[in-house]
Order: structure tokens, then sequence, then C-alpha cells
């Protein structure tokens, strides 16, 4: 039976079914229990923004609070992904890449490879992602591209509630590790998701919006402000295709080139500081494969290359617009 | 203001979980003369799109409705009057209009109208509609659920007590098949008359789902008021075996969404909420492999296992087999195989007939079960 639950209770939901289903199935992460060891309520916290709560309590010992050391926590999970358990550790933020990063591409990125198909590392890592929430330079980074472009490493940006559930679910089930990311501005946003476990597969897109004169192409947040743009533009006569890549690696390049195929224009939305983005990737991919296609320059509209500001008003202006999209949109089909 | 000779043109209920479509175009001018069963203009909601076809005839003295914009189930979209109503007089109307509001809110309301029963092999998932009048069941097909009777059930539901389930492995039901045969389906529906305290009941089934009705009413004939089998399996062994495995084995938009197109004569049908819903369905744990449990057992080698024409006719049942003429699925043939039946093969509408040609249907059906 679907109903509307948010993003943060799809979260929930999943971890919750998949350690039901999964006896391997083990969570870690800083305060994910929230309290325990001290006295009061066991799992007061679930979490930062309390994704995990209420989770202690059916499933007890197989949360597991960790000390505030990333290096070792992740390293931990990643062992113990290689030794027969399905791990989903949380780094909180995923700007504490740094201080955990050889474990993940290094080690866990590299097992499978460098042990001849051996190895199966089937570790989660969720962490959150993006700007918006006054949380300055060092929590509202979207350092997707990073870790996208790491062989060895699936990576996950769900743009709703229906596909985060779906998506961590197929996360926890597969073989290899996957760096699952959530953007803390979609928490309270809510969808109807069925009650059952379902898998969304990986390298799917999503068509958000079909339309036949440009194809918008976002992840995570930023399908909602394509989808705000192409509401505008659609009153004046510019139809909108938008793709929602759901996962960055593997990326789905058929549906993404379908499309340009279609309506010849492309415009790329992403909230990653623009160098070296999902947004330069997919337009130089498209740029590449369906340049006969094209009837104009693709375009993207990023975050500028600059830290997240900590001032409100500059935050505000970081985060791509749908005014911007509209622009960049409005661009591609001048003559 | 209550003039009746002002009729209104509303936004369509489909289905019970239907709160709001898009008009997407008006299929008539402004002071057209509407004749009862006009298509008059086209709506898409979150499940389908489709014409919606004049209750009503009348001058279409006022369009209102945008075309892109999205409105609320019963929104007025259009008022239908005589010439000799004043204009001021349908300003009137217009302006007093309220769209009705279900007492406890239109998503409650949806929900209230799903409900679950539990028998031996798991929980269904059905709807009822309608107090008054015979009972009647409506069966969908293999991969379907009671949505596929969208614009049947409250049409059917003025003139009938009307039920649509959800078969095991399907839709909201439970995701086990305790018996994958026909026979096994057909004690279910018994099963699940049983369950919500109907005796006898005339029943409808859509393709495989007609089979599961045939197989009750052979089975259990005291309990089958009349049979009407639409596009039916189970009168001959022909299939589309690319559709069956194709279904089952697509994952992704683009390899489901050329497989749907076979359901429909217009395959324009096929959006991209249709698709949608459909590979949300077949995502959830358990759907793939009750598919392929139905598949083996019911389809095997391409063929289809059970054939029971000539059963039917033996029985002593009022029978009304319908189709689509151009069914890509099963074979439009098909239709002639029960002799004692009678017989109705629709123009211009596929394998989904009951949603192509609604109309005609449910005229076919109310004729066929209420004498």
């Amino acid at each position: 039976m679907a109903r509307k639950i948010s993003f943060k209770e799809a979260i929930n939901e999943a971890l919750d079914q998949e350690m039901t289903r999964d006896p391997t199935v083990i969570l870690m992460g800083e305060d994910i229990v929230g309290g325990s060891g001290s006295p009061g309520e066991d799992d007061a916290w679930g979490g930062v923004l309390g994704v995990t709560k209420g989770l202690y309590a059916k499933h007890g010992d197989r949360l597991m609070d960790t000390p505030l050391s990333e290096s070792a926590y992740i390293g931990s999970a990643v062992g113990a992904a290689t030794c027969g358990l399905r791990p989903v550790a949380e780094l909180m933020f995923l700007d504490f890449l740094g201080v955990c990063f050889d474990q993940i591409f290094n080690q866990a990125a590299k097992f499978r490879y460098m042990f001849g198909g051996k190895a199966e590392t089937p570790v989660t890592i969720r962490a959150m992602v993006g700007a918006g929430f006054r949380a300055a330079a060092q929590h509202s980074q979207m350092l997707t591209p990073i870790v996208t472009h790491i062989p060895g490493l699936k990576v996950v940006c769900p743009s709703n509630a229906y596909d985060a559930k779906g998506l961590l679910i197929q996360s926890i089930r597969d073989n290899d590790p996957v760096i699952f990311c959530e953007h803390k501005s979609l928490y309270a946003h809510e969808v109807d998701v069925p009650e059952e476990s379902y898998a969304i597969p990986f390298g799917e897109a999503n068509v958000v919006r079909e339309g036949g004169d440009v194809t918008i192409v976002a992840y995570g947040l930023m399908v909602h402000r394509a989808s705000e743009a192409a509401a505008v533009l659609a009153k004046d006569g510019i139809e909108c295709e938008i793709i929602d890549l759901r996962t960055l690696s593997p990326i789905d390049t058929e549906t993404i080139i379908e499309s340009v195929e279609n309506t010849g224009r492309l415009v790329c939305v992403d909230e990653a500081n623009p160098r070296c983005s999902i947004a330069s990737d997919v337009s130089a991919m498209v740029s590449q494969e369906a340049f006969s296609s094209l009837k104009a320059a693709p375009r993207i509209v990023a975050a500028p290359h600059t830290p997240v500001p900590f001032s409100p008003a500059l935050e505000d202006l970081y985060i791509p617009s749908a005014e911007r999209v509209v622009d960049a949109v409005r661009k591609t089909m001048e003559p | 203001m209550d003039d009746t000779s002002i009729t209104p043109l509303l936004m369509p209920k489909w289905g019970l979980s239907m709160q709001e479509g898009i008009l997407v175009e008006w299929l008539v001018e402004d002071g057209a003369e509407i004749s009862v069963g006009d298509e008059i203009m086209e709506v898409e909601t979150d499940k389908i799109a489709s014409a919606v076809e004049a209750a009503d005839a009348g001058t279409l003295r006022r369009r209102l409705g945008e075309i892109g914009e999205t409105y609320p189930v019963r929104a007025l979209l259009g008022v239908l009057a005589p010439e000799d109503v004043s204009d001021a007089d349908i300003d009137a109307y217009i302006s007093s209009y309220e769209v009705p509001v279900d007492e406890e809110g239109d998503n409650a309301a949806a929900a209230s109208q799903y409900a679950f029963v539990d028998i031996d092999s798991g929980r269904l998932r059905y709807a009822q509609c309608g107090d008054d009048g015979p009972a009647v069941i409506l069966v969908h097909g293999f991969g379907g659920d009671l949505d596929n009777w969208l614009f049947n059930i409250d049409a059917l539901a003025d003139r009938a007590r009307v039920y649509a389930l959800d078969l095991p492995g399907h839709g909201q039901s439970g995701k086990t098949i305790a018996d994958p045969g026909l026979g096994g389906l057909a004690r279910v529906l018994q099963a699940f008359m049983l369950a919500v305290g109907v005796e006898r009941a005339h029943l409808v089934g859509h393709s495989m789902g007609a089979a599961v009705a045939a197989r009750l009413a052979c089975d259990a004939p005291n309990q089958v008021l009349s049979l009407t089998l639409i596009s039916a399996a189970g009168l001959g062994s022909e299939i589309n075996a690319d559709y069956i495995s194709g279904f089952v084995d697509a994952q992704s938009r683009r390899e489901l969404k050329p497989v749907l197109m076979n359901l429909f004569a217009d395959s324009s049908l096929v959006n991209r909420s249709l698709v949608d819903d459909m590979l949300k369905f077949k995502r959830i744990d358990g759907v793939d492999d009750a598919l392929r449990q139905l598949a083996s057992s019911l389809f095997a080698g391409g063929k289809q296992q059970n054939l029971l024409a000539a059963q039917i006719a033996d029985l002593d049942l009022d029978t009304l087999v319908i189709w689509g003429m151009e069914d890509l699925v099963i074979p439009a043939a098909h239709a002639q195989n029960v002799d004692t039946a009678r017989v109705e093969i629709i123009d211009g509408a596929g394998h989904m007939v009951q949603m192509e040609q609604a109309a005609r249907v449910n005229e076919l059906i109310l004729d066929h079960i209420l004498g």
C-alpha cells in the first residue's frame, strides 16, 4: 500500500526492512543510536537528524555508535563487508570524506579488481550532501564528482523518497561499495512510497517530464529546480524533458543520448562546483556521442567555483536556481 | 441559481485514487452540439491519458477549462445549456458552482475505498463500490490490477454492487502465489467471495482474469450468475508469447514501453505515467517470481495451457464475450470459440478494450447482467 512519507522516513524504512530481511545487515556511525551507554533514553537521537531513530529499539546491537573517528569505523565497515556482513556506515556529511578516503577509494573500491574478482565488498556508505542548510563550507558540499571519478565505487543521489527507498535497498543488496548521497534539503520532501520492499536497478535514469525542445539532465535537489524551470518555460511553449540520473555511477547514457537525439539541446544542472563535475561529464559525453544531433552548444548550470558561503544571502545565490535554469534553456533556444 | 436545464461538464473521476487531472485538449469547439458519447476533451492523470466522452447531450455554451491546467476531480470545465438559457444565467451558474468536497477530504475518502481481506493463501486488496443491485466481481489479467477497471467501476456501480480485486502477486495483494495454476487462482476468487460475503456473483474477467472466472464457473457453477469474458485467455491456445516474456523480463522504461504498446489499439495511450506505474509494481519484492510462476504455469512454451471454451459452452450460463478488434495479445478470433455465447467485437480497441472503449463495454456488461 503506497502512502506519502518523507525522504527521511523512506531511508529509515529501507534500513529497517533490509535489517529485518537479512541478518548480515548492520549499521555503524556517529550517534546513529544516540545516547547508548549513557543514562536516559536509549535511542534518543537516531543520528544527527534522526534518520535512524527507532531502529535500535528493533534491531539492538546490530546498530553501533562509533567513536568520532571516520578513518576507524569506515575502515571497519569495509573490512566487515569483505568478511561477509553488509554494513551500512553513516558518514554523516560527505564533507568528512577527507579523513577516511584511503579506506574508500584505495581499499574498498579496489578489492574486486586487485583480487581478480574473488573479493566482494558489499558496503554502503550513507552521507548527507548539499547546501541550503546554513551549515557552512565544511558541511554543505556536493562532492558527488569526487566519488564518481573512482572506478569500483557506485554512486547514488536520489531526488525523492520513492527513489531513496528503492535505491537504498538496491545499495544494500549490491555486492560493490556504494556511496549513497542524501540531500539534506530533501529530508522533509514527501511522495507516495509503497510499504513493500522494492529495489530500483542502478544505471536507470528516470524521465521526470517528457518534452521535445530541450533535455535537462539533473540529480538530487536540482531535479526540483529543473522541474520549476520547466513549468515556467512550458507557459512560453518551451517543452523540457527532465532526466533524473538517480545513479551517477553507473550512469544511464542511453537515456540521455536518446533524449538529446530527440530534442537537440542539452542543459546540465549540477549543485557541485563546475570543474570536473557531473554536468561537465554529461555535457562532454553528449558532445562526443550525439554531436550531430545538437542544435546548440550544451549549457551547464552549476555552483560557482568557490566553497559554500556561510552568509545566508550568498548561500542562496550559490545554489543553482530555477531562474538560472530557465535562462540557460532560453540560451539554447536562441537562433 | 438552480437551473436544471444547465448541465455541467466536469473533470471526470477515473478510478479510486484519481484526485486531479490535466486538461490536455478540447476536442469540440465552443457552441458545438454535443451528443451522448461524443469525445469532448482529452484528460491526462497520473495513471493514463484518455478522451472524455459526453454523458449528456446539449449545446456547449462555455469552455472554461484552460489547456494544460490541472483541475481537481469534479471541477467545472464547461457548461452545456439550450440556446434559450441566457448568458447571465450561465454566468450565475458558473460563479455559484463549487467543487464538491468529500467529507474527510479527498485523500482519506479515496484510501477508505480500498480494503484488504485475508484469505488462507494471503492478503488480497479489493475495492467495493455501489450498494444496490446484483454482485459483480471484476477480475483483472496477467500483470494488471484492479485499476485496469478504472473506467468501469463507477459506471457499473450505479446499478450493481461491484467488487474488484487484485489477484495474488498483483497490485497491492500479497506477492506469494500458493498455487499458480488456473484452478489455484479460481480457488482464490472463491475464497475472496466467501471472505467478503458474496454467495453468487456475475463474474467479469479480463484476459487471464477471464480464464480464472471461467474456471470458477466450471468448478462451482452454482456460485456464478453469469460470465463476461473480455479479451479472454482460456478460449484458444495462441497467445503473443513475445508480449508475455517481454513483460516479465523488462527491467527498464525503455524495455517495458514497447511491450505495453501491444495492449492498446492507440499506442499513444502508453504514456510515461502508465509505464512508471507498471515498473513500480514490477520492482516490488516477490512480483518477479510471481509473474514467472504464472507465466510458466499458464503460458508454458508460449501457448495457453488451459482451454475452457467447450466446458463453458456446456454450462447453462449466460456468457458474453467482448473483444477488441485490434487485440495484439490474444487473437480476437478466439471470441467465436464459445458456441453458446453472445459475442461483441469492438472496433478501435486492443487488448485493454475495457479501458479504450469503456462506455461501450460498460453498456454491454450492464445489459448482460441486468437483462
